[in-house]
């Protein structure tokens, strides 16, 4: 039996300190911005890395070039058009207010001094709000990231129970106490959603949506109380199948040799969860992602978040069990436990990999316009984290793990599932930010101290969890052929 | 070319044969090989084996073919007859690479596994009509062959093989290859 140490206990306290103190001064840091500050930014980025290198303008110059692609100046106008006109109350005509803005945007560089003021200011205001939304949408990925992690493990968990598999029980323990942060961790989220309010989700300013037909084509699903409703219902479905499936999973290590009930109840609502998971799951990652580009739409964009929330949720599966093990309290995990960890690291490393592409793909290759757009951003503005993550989660992963021996060497399974996490961390960065912050991304004191924030109080929250209960479920009804497990 | 003299145990259950193999290595005799009719698992950790190294020939075959894809490629869709991918027309491979990962993908798996089966059979001594080099057909059917070569300890061996369970001994005299 685990027992939670002091050590961990003030390691965790200490990172949800600094984190926490990190994240609040660089909030009112950023949120005591004001336009003349921005102002003053801009004009000292463009006497430091002259016109050319200045993003935005650089952008717009080439807007003007007949050979330029639309997608890419539409893709502009779009998240231009979000973000600053609406908010700075611009007297324009509604209906048309998409094409009107897009031609500003494209004739900008036609030396009309009045348009071309009236954009500079446009444009500081919409830094500042980038500036602004930066710590909120900072939190918010590093709490969908842990949280995600909970809930990869809860379906990876849910999955053993309805296969009846019999290599993994010695593993049940971890799984269950890494879902136990599940509850808390998706309530943070959610709460954060609606408290950042459209500081991440644009389509919660009704004026954006009074000026937005699309959006407004989409409120009937995309408004603020059905958005909280339909997150408290994801969560209390989860929540009572990891409630029921620990309490049943507890009661089998009680049971008679014999009786059996208990773990045939855990296979019928695990079969039942799986089926409410795989939409729920979709559901939650169009919500809590993908609305935060609300015109912005792919179909399988369900599943590719999935692949992210297995592949983060098993390799810290593997991460809490070679620990455990160190610490000699799983003696019972043999090396082929973790050698099939390590073949589900691997493996769904090459799935996420293959949904990315099937995504990139087609919309690349099609390359319409309102499709395209949220690949330009992320190529232009996120160039490294959005190819420096296909090297972390897939090429690392897939060349670090492929031998067969090195998947049952402890400190190569740790070395690719920090690689692993860290390339999934990037992965929800890449899906959150640009929508947010736009190009006035960095991986900085925000971000990096909400990543401690929530690691500590996932730390707490799951090895406290580990804490209650014996590792060894010794009543399952497989546990004598996981034990003995060996390929 | 000479011939040399072998040992034919045969027996006619998995367990027993594994048990047989630990005895015999156990006293340091050299198992030349074992007819099984289905494979026995960890038998070759048993045998003392090697490991495969299938996997590196593996690894290797599915560069060859991403190589030959990405070669392929280029030449027919940007080279000899430059294409318009998706209205962009580029000319570039690079820059048209999205389109072409499902023929790279497709083509290093073909490679990998192609070949891998090609060296598989090479590297085991078979190819097409070959004569089957099974010393006793019920070793296909549900018998057990274990084969060790005979260096002047006949009678040791025989008795040490009739004491793990053998169903059947006999000594043969075997082309040397």
């Amino acid at each position: 039996m685990y027992k939670l140490s002091k050590r961990l206990i003030i390691t965790a306290i200490t990172l949800i300190i600094v984190g926490a103190t990190g994240w609040v001064s660089s909030y009112t840091a950023l949120h005591h911005l004001s336009l003349e500050d921005v102002k003053a930014m801009l004009a000292d980025e463009h006497a430091h890395h002259g016109a050319a290198a200045y993003h935005s303008e650089d952008s717009h110059n080439k807007a003007d070039h007949a050979s330029h692609d639309t997608a890419h100046d539409d893709g502009k106008a779009h998240a231009a058009m979000i973000h600053s006109v609406h908010k700075a109350g611009h007297p324009e005509d509604a209906g048309h207010h998409h094409e009107d803005h897009h031609n500003t945007s494209t004739h900008d560089g036609e030396n009309h001094p009045k348009e071309a003021n009236h954009h500079d200011d446009q444009h500081a205001e919409h830094v500042l709000h980038q500036m602004h939304n930066r710590p909120y949408a900072a939190l918010y990925v590093a709490a969908f990231f842990f949280m995600m992690i909970s809930l990869g493990v809860l379906a990876f968990y849910g999955i053993q129970y309805a296969a009846q598999a019999g290599w993994s029980p010695v593993l049940f323990r971890v799984m269950e106490a890494i879902t136990y942060y599940l509850l808390p961790g998706a309530l943070i989220v959610l709460a954060i959603g609606l408290w950042a309010d459209d500081h991440i989700f644009i389509w919660m300013d009704p004026e954006v949506v009074a000026h937005d037909k699309l959006i407004q084509g989409k409120s009937g699903w995309l408004n603020k109380t059905w958005f909280a409703i339909r997150g408290l219902i994801f969560i209390a479905g989860w929540s009572l199948y990891r409630y029921f499936s620990r309490k049943f999973s507890l009661a089998q290590d009680l049971a008679d040799v014999n009786d059996n009930s208990n773990f045939k109840k855990n296979f019928q609502i695990s079969a039942a969860f799986l089926v409410f998971y795989i939409y729920t799951e979709s559901m939650m990652s169009w919500d809590w992602i993908m609305s935060v580009d609300p015109h912005w739409f792919s179909t399988l964009f369900g599943w590719y978040v999935f692949a992210s929330m297995f592949v983060s949720g098993i390799t810290v599966i593997a991460l809490i069990t070679i620990y455990l093990k160190g610490k000699g309290l799983m003696d019972f995990v043999n090396d082929s436990h973790l050698h099939d960890l390590a073949k589900f690291m691997f493996g769904i490393s090459v799935f996420w990999t293959y949904l990315w592409f099937s995504q990139f793909m087609l919309i690349w290759y099609a390359n319409i316009p309102e499709e395209v757009t949220y690949f330009v951003t992320r190529i232009e503005d996120y160039n490294l984290p959005f190819f420096g993550m296909l090297i972390l989660n897939f090429i690392f992963p897939f060349l670090v793990l492929m031998n067969s021996d090195y998947k049952r060497v402890p400190w190569f399974i740790v070395m690719a599932g920090i690689v692993i996490l860290f390339g999934h961390y990037i992965d929800v960065f890449n899906m959150i930010m640009p929508a947010t912050v736009g190009d006035r991304w960095f991986i900085g004191l925000p971000e990096l101290s909400a990543v401690a924030l929530f690691l500590g109080l996932f730390l707490l929250i799951v090895f406290y969890a580990l804490s209650k209960a014996p590792l060894l479920p010794k009543g399952n009804p497989f546990i004598k052929e996981s034990e003995q497990f060996h390929y | 070319m000479g011939t040399t003299k072998v040992i034919h145990a045969l027996y006619t259950d998995d367990d027993v044969l594994m048990s047989a193999v630990k005895a015999v290595k156990a006293e340091k005799h050299y198992i030349e090989e074992i007819y099984t009719p289905f494979p026995v698992h960890g038998l070759d950790k048993a045998m003392g084996l090697e490991p495969t190294r299938i996997a590196i020939a593996a690894f290797l075959y599915g560069c060859v073919g991403l190589i030959v894809a990405t070669a392929m490629m280029n030449f027919i869709m940007i080279e000899d007859w430059p294409q318009n991918i998706g209205g962009k027309p580029s000319f570039s491979y690079i820059e048209n690479m999205p389109a072409f990962v499902p023929i790279m993908f497709e083509l290093t798996v073909f490679f990998a596994a192609h070949l891998m089966v090609i060296t598989f059979y090479l590297r085991s001594r078979m190819w097409p009509f070959k004569n089957a080099e099974n010393p006793d057909p019920r070793t296909t059917d549900d018998h057990f062959l274990m084969e060790i070569p005979i260096q002047d300890n006949e009678k040791q061996l025989k008795a040490l093989l009739a004491k793990t369970g053998a169903v059947e001994l006999h000594v043969v005299e075997k082309d040397a290859h």
